[in-house]
């Protein structure tokens, strides 16, 4: 008996599946002794040059001003704080860009498919121009030739409906709270629920009887609705529009986009636009000819062809490429240095110059882009899973 | 795979928000004095730790390294009129860049055995604690975080300065005060920014500075409109005033923000190298002192009978040696670049566009500041 088992069994050097396991392990241990070793390269090069690492001065204070920021800081805060600041200054660069850029891309991929002469030939115009600039030299150009050239603050262009132009930044109106903005704001919470549900309903709606009503569109007018009204019915306003002025040396008042956030907005949006009309444009032209046709046979209009057909089949092959110019973007955003844009990066850069903390500081801002990079990532996979073709 | 990068993710992100939570728990600075100290014990624990542990390029190694490498790497300004600037052949100039010429000219007995390098504000120390270069003179300005944190150590002042305020002539602007809300041009990663957000405070004047990379793309904001004024060293804005498209146009406001005593810098951990460092610009003063120049320098070791002078020209002893260098050191610095009124009114005298009054940056007998120990 005994000797029977021990035949029939295969010694584990010889079996497959414990080998396997075996093989892995030795993999990562491999990998990690070599992380190490150039971990402790690192250090040993680092103490030959007299330098430790350490993260206890990003408590220190920080000394230095920072130009725009999302909440208070002065001099007095302290280098964490200012990272943060750079941080939320480099997100608010990364969603305004994906926005603007996202819309506008759309707009010229299907430009750039218009049978109207004009139109395509206009669109591919941009297109060409913009992808073989480079970005650097287009974001100088936004900011040294476009913002900065700007009037003067006393001179300032006043666009209809209270718009400053000048070369400290452009005046919008801004809105103020007012005692009655908590309600308001309320008010919205249910608006955004009730737009939720719309859009729910719709869908179900849609599943089961096999029409397409407009959605998005439904859902977006029930929360305006809501906000309307709400605006109305509410005795006091609950935000109290400040138009933008000049006053001594400043334009204050309103909002004030800087020059430094509208050049590298602009530019990021339109140049990263360019690339994703391009992909909107491949995207539209892998979906086949004869489902056009088809589409076209059944009745449907033009807008209807490619809201129903060919936007639902473009889309699979848009959203990857799709996914690499939104990282690009935000990549790129890094760039906001040269423009004087405080941004994470930029923010970085003055803290490892003020405290010698090269290392450190580097590694904060490679962890803080890969982080971004990774969630947009997860966002646009989980997106991407949800629009790709169930094959059966 | 896939989930792996998501794990990942998360951590990241959670490890971002709970050191944005740690960040947001710690009291405002304004409650102030709690937070300084603790920093105090923070700096002084961590700071003895470096120098007790490490062995660092020690004793003699810069020296071996420049000789075997044939040549001086010099991290300088590109950016500085009269300091450190590419003129219009290509070629470095500048009184920053005079000084690399004398070191290497003490080393080699040959000024143009050296490579500039130009750096940036942001990336200067890290290329010298990274040893890029051999030696930083830039404008840079002597304080004690430099001097310990940043691993450096500063040789000795070659230029005494001042921060000032450059405003357009036509602004009415003549006091700092009158700045109140408007917009101040900086660079970044200078003492400049740390000094204006300090004086700014104190003056209680509130102001928004629009900081930039270097120097170039600070004055081309400045002269586009960007700001009501632009902030850096006197000499500095002397320097670029030159270079701006009507230098009338702009005036320089009659105060003095801090003092930026300016001087070449080297790594912690080689004392020789300090020393030649040192002596170098000493060499610079002493031959000012003495009368000596590049036109009557061979003269002058020929016929001196003054002690010091026969020691400094290597006539008698063997002063050279003890720097690891050659007894004609200090003679070929004189021969080759010049004493330092001749560098000076090279780069910065009345003849040049760049021309600044010598104020502190004369001899002490002059009224100056230079002054150099004796050559014994």
């Amino acid at each position: 008996m005994q000797r029977e088992t021990s035949q029939t069994t295969i010694p584990f050097w010889r079996d497959e599946r414990v080998l396997k396991v075996l093989g892995q392990i030795a993999f990562v241990v491999l990998v990690f002794i070599f992380f190490s070793f150039i971990f402790q390269n690192m250090k040993a090069g680092l103490a030959k040059q007299g330098i430790t690492l350490s993260l206890n001065f990003i408590r220190g204070v920080s000394g230095f001003d920072i130009a725009e920021t999302l909440f208070p800081y002065d001099r007095s805060s302290t280098y964490l704080q200012a990272y943060q600041i750079g941080l939320l200054n480099t997100l608010l660069v990364s969603v305004v860009g994906i926005f603007f850029a996202t819309i506008l891309g759309v707009i010229l991929g299907v430009a750039r498919l218009s049978t109207n002469f004009i139109i395509n030939r206009l669109a591919a115009f941009y297109l060409e121009l913009i992808r073989n600039l480079s970005l650097l030299v287009f974001l100088i150009f936004w900011y040294l030739g476009v913002f900065l050239k700007l009037p003067k603050v006393k001179e300032a262009i006043i666009w209809p409906g209270d718009i400053f132009l000048s070369n400290r930044g452009v005046g919008i109106p801004w809105g103020i709270p007012t005692a009655s903005f908590p309600t308001f704001r309320l008010i919205l919470l249910f608006g955004f629920f009730l737009a939720l549900a719309v859009f729910f309903s719709l869908r179900a709606y849609s599943q089961r009887t096999g029409r397409a009503p407009l959605t998005l569109l439904w859902t977006f007018l029930t929360f305006v609705v809501v906000a309307l009204l709400g605006w109305v019915i509410l005795p006091e306003k609950p935000l109290m529009i400040d138009l933008p002025r000049v006053e001594g040396l400043r334009l204050t008042g309103g909002k004030i986009l800087t020059p430094e956030f509208m050049a590298l907005t602009s530019g990021l949006t339109l140049y990263t636009a360019a690339f994703i009309g391009e992909v909107v444009r491949a995207g539209i032209q892998s979906v086949s000819k004869g489902q056009v046709e088809a589409a076209r046979a059944l009745g449907l209009n033009g807008f209807q062809t490619l809201r129903l057909v060919v936007f639902p089949q473009a889309l699979r092959v848009i959203v990857p490429p799709l996914t690499s110019q939104y990282l690009n973007l935000i990549k790129n955003s890094s760039l906001a240095i040269s423009v004087g844009y405080p941004d994470v990066f930029y923010v970085s850069n003055t803290i490892q110059n003020q405290t010698g903390r090269a290392v450190e500081m580097i590694g904060m801002v490679m962890l803080t882009y890969l982080a971004f990079s990774l969630i947009t990532s997860l966002l646009m996979n989980w997106y991407n899973k949800k629009i790709r073709l169930v094959e059966r | 795979m896939r989930k792996i990068f998501a794990i990942m993710g998360i951590l990241v992100v959670a490890s971002l928000v709970l050191a944005a939570c740690g960040g947001a728990a710690t009291p405002a600075p304004s409650g102030g004095e709690t937070v300084t100290v603790k920093e105090t014990v923070v700096v002084t624990v961590v700071a003895p730790a470096s120098p007790a542990v490490v062995a660092p390029t020690g004793y003699g190694v810069t020296l071996e390294t420049v000789k075997a490498r044939g040549k001086l790497i010099c991290g300088v300004n590109s950016q500085v009129p009269g300091f450190g600037y590419v003129d219009a052949n290509g070629n470095f100039s500048g009184f920053d860049v005079d000084y690399c010429r004398a070191l290497a000219a003490a080393i080699f007995g040959d000024p143009t055995k050296v490579e500039f390098r130009p750096v940036t504000a942001a990336e200067r120390f890290t290329a010298l604690q990274s040893g890029e270069i051999d030696i930083l003179s830039r404008n840079t300005t002597w304080t004690l975080v430099r001097d310990t944190e940043l691993g450096g150590n500063f040789v000795h002042t070659t230029f005494y300065d001042g921060q000032g305020m450059m405003v357009p002539a036509d602004s009415g602007i003549t006091t700092l005060q009158d700045l109140e809300g408007g917009t101040i041009c900086v660079q970044t990663g200078t003492t400049t920014e740390l000094n204006l957000a300090d004086v700014m405070a104190s003056l209680g004047v509130s102001y928004t500075p629009a900081v930039f990379e270097d120097a170039d793309s600070t004055f081309a904001a400045y002269s586009e409109g960007r700001c009501d004024a632009v902030t850096t060293d006197k000499s500095g804005l002397v320097a670029r005033r030159t270079v701006l498209a009507d230098p009338t146009a702009h005036v320089i406001l009659d105060v003095t923000m801090s003092k930026e005593p300016l001087g070449p810098m080297v790594r912690h951990g080689d004392d020789q190298w300090f020393d030649i460092a040192q002596w170098t610009v000493f060499a610079l003063f002493s031959a000012e002192e003495f009368g000596i120049t590049s036109a009557n320098v061979d003269e002058v070791k020929a016929t001196a009978t003054a002690p010091e002078v026969k020691r400094m020209l290597g006539v008698e002893g063997d002063l050279g040696l003890k720097l690891g260098l050659t007894n004609d050191w200090a003679y070929n610095i004189i021969k080759l670049v010049g004493n330092y009124e001749e560098v000076y009114n090279r780069n910065l005298g009345p003849d040049t566009p760049t021309y600044i009054p010598r104020g502190l940056n004369n001899l002490y007998i002059n009224g100056g500041l230079l002054y150099a120990p004796p050559f014994r």
